[in-house]
């Protein structure tokens, strides 16, 4: 038995802790929070320095070719930091979608520039305020153009282009969808930021009005594509879920320790002990369901679909009930702008309702688990 | 990261399985399976194949080889328990004696203890009981009221215990005693040997809500154990069954389920509601996903633990969650197959019931699991002070003579 991450695979995730500690801590995650950069471009930079934006991709495409393991170790670190920054539309969510799909000049054209942080990427998917499914994608493509909304996308205003699921065909089938890749610098494309929950991450409306597109794989197989993608970005995201939640556990205990109440720290009353334990709990099953997660992305098992699932139920619950609870544990001084608290609760629910909610998830769980009771 | 044994895990393991299935195999051989076993006949299987596990070396892998042990690994000992849970095998009956008491000699007992005790203990001719809990000492375990009081160099013990596994067919138990109640009550309490067929020792059935008898009230009305059998010294009696109690969070695993996910999605699928089936019920949907990510994450903190042992690294102690996560868990499943079934839920019958009635006989056993072995709460104050290290609780009754402290019921 051997479920565990590799020393090297730990050691890169101890530099990432550092890297962060030293150039991204809140009060840098609060600039973003405060003022009108769109992310943080100093820590980026060193990001991409570092090569994080080509962990996975192949070393013929640019990337340094380690694998998605290293990826999950950035992306906990990544997460307990809350850094400002489009790691994930870009490398969990455009990267991925190229890998998959994008034709090997497509590939050429754009990995290497992912890689070498020359060029930022998203997926845009969402038109609105309701799940995206094949039913709710409008924008359309036809003849190299597309035209339609997209809303919210993730990094959107920051990102050079973004990989779009389009409408190919008549019904509302799954094989009515195609992605097209899109440059969000060009003609036919109105990008405004969204005014948001958690203003440390950015979120855009984009208008396409015949903007110039190419289809990322065949026409059709679009729906294929995102669902392989979210899979793995739901498992590097529930990564980031579990730093953020241990994160907020870390910041709830030391405020515990150090608050006094009734003549005793508020850490030895049974009520905050049983909350603090609780989060434990919640933090530890997200951990476990997530490394196999990470077994399954690395090997590309056949139980990805539920492996990614199951990371990304236990993650989400992990930190949206860290965040709230860390502010419940703060008492009055967790509902300040002063304190930190509110930057886990934000970002908690922006990553819970990223990727699709728990809601689907666990319709699509329970989907993998009635294949797996009928085989 | 991957599932596989090391080398010399899978060489360890093949080992076994060739001794378990050229004896476990032959083990039954010219056993009756028309009809159940007795009681005693369960007693006498599980001594006869412990005997058998002793002789090879396998009933106490990870004993130094002077007690007769292997000397093995803790993985080693986890391979062997893999490979057994593969056989209908007997077991349970060694646990305490094995698991907890002689761990505990082997600390703090004399050489003469150990001599006259482990080597039965080991090769099965010995039962063992636990003489720990009472009904005012359950969570607060130092809060023991039964006396032993010293006359001559013996002690003569009145009092009462409860929850005892097996008292009616132990041999030994291993109890604790208050022998001094003027100190405060952590200090005042000494461990002794008790011979479970002595004059003045009575144990009498519970029934539990199931119905079940898994327990027993044991009285003791001026019972004598010699001084020979005290463990430690007088007033150490706190120290010493914390060793017991630390080999017990090793020697009680997950008890395991007889209904899980699978029965579940199995039932639902077979049961129709008024929009369908079951199955296809987005609640019932969201509550397998919820029990989904329990069971899993469980399992695979079990791997993250293995791989620990396998390395000879002590394990983290996000194991401690198990047994949080896993009882409610157990009670929760259990009782929303029964809402399914809707008026049918109710209805204990093997016959009628889906699944043999597991579902119910699970729901009605389910309190106790998360209860004993440490209730849900006390294993929250064990996460939080042992795991996130918060302070223990104030004890208003830390420095107090036991005998002045109020006592409710």
């Amino acid at each position: 038995m051997n479920f565990d991450f590799s020393d090297d695979q730990k050691l890169l995730k101890d530099q990432a802790n550092k890297f962060l500690q030293d150039k991204c801590d809140l009060t840098v995650v609060r600039r973003i929070l405060d003022g009108d950069e769109l992310y943080e471009a100093d820590v980026w930079k060193g990001i991409v320095e570092m090569g994080w934006t080509g962990t996975a991709i192949p070393e013929e495409y640019g990337g340094i070719g380690l694998g998605h393991l290293e990826l999950c170790m950035i992306a906990e670190e990544l997460g307990r930091s809350l850094a400002p920054v489009p790691f994930s539309s870009s490398v969990y969510l455009a990267t991925e979608a190229l890998l998959i799909a994008a034709s090997e000049d497509q590939k050429q054209k754009y990995l290497p520039a992912l890689a070498a942080g020359e060029m930022i990427g998203t997926l845009a998917l969402n038109e609105g305020t309701q799940a995206a499914t094949p039913r709710t994608i409008k924008a359309s493509y036809s003849g190299g153009k597309i035209s339609g909304t997209k809303l919210p996308v993730p990094d959107g205003d920051i990102a050079n282009f973004a990989v779009v699921a389009v409408k190919t065909g008549s019904g509302s089938d799954e094989g009515a969808i195609s992605l097209a890749v899109v440059d969000l610098t060009g003609e036919g494309v109105t990008r405004t930021p969204v005014t948001t929950l958690d203003p440390t991450r950015n979120l855009s409306n984009i208008t396409f009005d015949n903007a110039p597109a190419e289809l990322v794989g065949a026409e059709g197989s679009g729906w294929s594509t995102i669902r392989q993608v979210l899979d793995r970005a739901a498992v590097l995201t529930a990564f980031e879920q579990v730093g953020g939640a241990d994160a907020a556990l870390n910041t709830a205990k030391e405020y515990a320790l150090g608050r006094y109440a009734f003549g005793r720290p508020i850490a030895s009353f049974q009520a905050i002990k049983h909350k603090l334990a609780d989060m434990y709990i919640k933090n530890e099953l997200a951990r476990s369901n997530s490394y196999y997660g990470a077994w399954a992305l690395s090997t590309n098992a056949p139980d990805l679909p539920a492996a990614a699932a199951g990371a990304r139920i236990a993650a989400t619950d992990a930190f949206n009930f860290a965040a709230k609870e860390n502010i419940q544990t703060h008492g009055g001084m967790g509902f300040t702008w002063e304190f930190d608290c509110h930057l886990f609760y934000r970002r908690a629910k922006l990553l819970s309702v990223s990727l699709g909610s728990a809601l689907s998830w666990k319709d699509k769980l329970v989907s993998e688990l009635e294949k797996r009771n009928a085989a | 990261m991957d599932f596989e044994d090391t080398p010399e895990e899978a060489e360890i393991r093949a080992e076994i399985r060739a001794w378990l299935s050229e004896n476990a195999g032959k083990f039954d051989e010219g056993r009756d399976r028309s009809r159940p076993l007795t009681g005693r006949e369960v007693i006498e299987r599980s001594k006869a194949w412990q005997k058998i596990k002793a002789d090879a070396g396998y009933a106490a892998i990870t004993w130094p080889k002077e007690y007769g042990g292997m000397g093995g690994t803790s993985m080693q000992n986890v391979i062997y328990g893999q490979e057994e849970a593969k056989f209908n095998m007997p077991g349970n009956l060694f646990l305490i004696g094995i698991g907890m008491a002689m761990p505990t000699l082997m600390v703090h007992g004399t050489p003469e203890q150990r001599e006259r005790f482990i080597r039965p203990a080991l090769y099965g001719e010995e039962v063992w009981c636990q003489l720990f809990s009472e009904p005012g000492a359950g969570s607060d375990l130092a809060n023991v009221r039964t006396r032993a009081e010293k006359d001559g160099d013996e002690w003569v013990v009145n009092g009462q215990k409860i929850w005892t596994s097996g008292a009616h067919y132990s041999d030994w138990g291993i109890l604790v005693a208050r022998t001094d109640p003027t100190k405060p009550k952590h200090k005042g309490l000494s461990y002794f040997l008790v011979d479970m067929k002595a004059p003045g020792v009575e144990a009498k059935p519970i029934t539990q809500i199931s119905g079940a008898h898994h327990f027993n009230e044991v009285y003791f009305e001026n019972l004598r154990i010699p001084d020979s059998m005290r463990v430690g010294a007088e007033g150490d009696g706190w120290q010493v069954a914390l060793t017991t109690l630390m080999n017990e969070r090793q020697a009680v695993g997950n008890m395991g389920s007889s209904v899980g996910i699978e029965e579940f999605i199995e039932l639902a699928r077979q049961t129709e509601l008024a929009d369908g089936p079951a199955i296809r019920n987005a609640a019932v949907r969201e509550k397998i996903a919820d029990w989904h990510i329990q069971s899993e994450g469980l399992k695979y903190i079990r791997f993250m633990s293995l791989t620990a042992l396998s390395r000879g690294e002590t394990p983290s102690p996000r194991a401690s969650i198990s047994k949080a996560v896993n009882a409610p868990r157990k009670q929760d499943l259990s009782a929303f197959a029964m809402e399914l079934m809707d008026l049918g839920g109710i209805v204990r019958d093997r016959e009628l019931s889906p699944f043999r009635g597991r579902f119910q006989e699970e729901w009605i056993a389910a309190p106790g699991i998360r209860i004993a072995g440490g209730t849900d709460e006390i294993m929250r104050n064990i996460i939080a002070e042992r795991v996130l290290g918060l302070p223990g609780d104030v004890r208003v009754d830390k420095d107090t003579p036991f005998n002045e402290q109020p006592t409710g019921f």
